[in-house]
């Protein structure tokens, strides 16, 4: 697993309170570890100062997943 | 009780008589306090007065730019913005079927839109400090309607559903919204009414007399209070019982 993906799994493992191996490629942030909307936006308020990226509003509606996530970030960095 | 020592508390308006007693209450209880306001000089005097834990922030609130800019200046100034007073306004009085869409949307500009612009800017601190205070001044006639104020009380009965549905988003992060809203307080504003329209307002308030800005101060510094953490989404009216809302 990239860098990325775990510093990403150790925000989320974080912020959510959730176990490490049910944050998988496909997990939804909502529907599968439990963030209400508010808690999504927390997400990327984290992840933006983790990485020192500016994520738009319009991205940050399209990030669902974990896998999302990573992906997004890879592609910023 | 109600000690904000160490918390930092942006004020806008408060070149004001009620914003600077607002800034008095809450400097006062040991906050660091920033004054926005668009006149620079007479902040200057209040920073001055206050001493210590005093900075002055001027910014244009009709510029959506510059309000977009000052949550961020002020973070920089004070250290973080744990308490937000939206207390600058500004009123355009005239008759509905006389008013300008100028005269509308000015009002709506300053005393809405600036509010929800600065409460979007002090979010992400307050979130993720997981403490906030948020208080919004309104006024009796957002409840009540005044003849000549439909901008203004549209504006300030907009902040009020908008204070609500933001008290909803983020009370579980330890951040409260609340509004207060004053009736006639003596202020520079009621002291160019004439004897007779202060006679008549008086004659509508029960306590008889004027509210004053400290009293309005006082309101503020309790919603500000970590004591206040169980009240959100609330409209604390301060209005001598003009209007029993």
């Amino acid at each position: 697993m990239s860098d990325i993906a775990d510093r990403v799994k150790k925000i989320v493992v974080e912020h959510l309170s959730v176990d490490e191996d049910k944050v998988t490629e496909s997990a939804s942030f909502i529907d599968d570890l439990g963030a209400d909307s508010l808690d999504t936006v927390e997400l990327v308020m984290a992840f933006e100062e983790e990485f020192g990226i500016e994520i738009p509003d319009d991205a940050a509606e399209t990030i669902q997943t974990f896998g999302d996530a990573v992906k997004f970030i890879s592609d910023a960095q | 009780m109600f000690d904000l020592t160490g918390k930092s508390a942006l004020i806008t308006g408060a070149s004001g008589g009620i914003g600077g007693a607002i800034a008095h209450a809450l400097h006062g209880a040991g906050a660091t306090v920033g004054l926005s306001g668009t006149r620079e000089a007479p902040l200057a005097a209040l920073a001055e007065e206050l001493g210590d834990r005093a900075h002055v922030l001027p910014c244009n609130l009709s510029d959506a730019e510059a309000v977009t800019a000052l949550p961020k200046q002020a973070a920089e100034a004070l250290g973080s913005v744990d308490i937000l007073v939206n207390n600058a306004g500004i009123t355009r009085d005239n008759l509905f079927m006389r008013m300008s869409d100028e005269e509308w949307q000015s009002v709506l500009d300053v005393n809405l839109s600036a509010t929800f612009r600065l409460c979007k800017g002090v979010l992400r601190g307050m979130m993720k400090a997981r403490w906030g205070r948020i208080v919004n001044i309104s006024s009796v006639v957002g409840a009540t309607g005044n003849p000549g104020q439909g901008n203004y009380a549209a504006a300030k009965a907009g902040m009020v559903g908008m204070s609500k549905s933001l008290a909803y988003e983020v009370a579980s992060r330890g951040i409260t919204v609340n509004a207060v809203a004053p009736g006639f307080i003596e202020t520079a504003m009621t002291e160019k009414l004439t004897d007779d329209q202060k006679a008549g307002i008086l004659g509508q308030i029960p306590t008889g007399r004027m509210g004053t800005p400290a009293e309005i101060g006082a309101a503020v510094l309790y919603l500000s209070s970590p004591e206040a953490a169980y009240v959100t989404g609330t409209v604390l009216h301060v209005n001598g019982g003009m209007a029993m809302l």
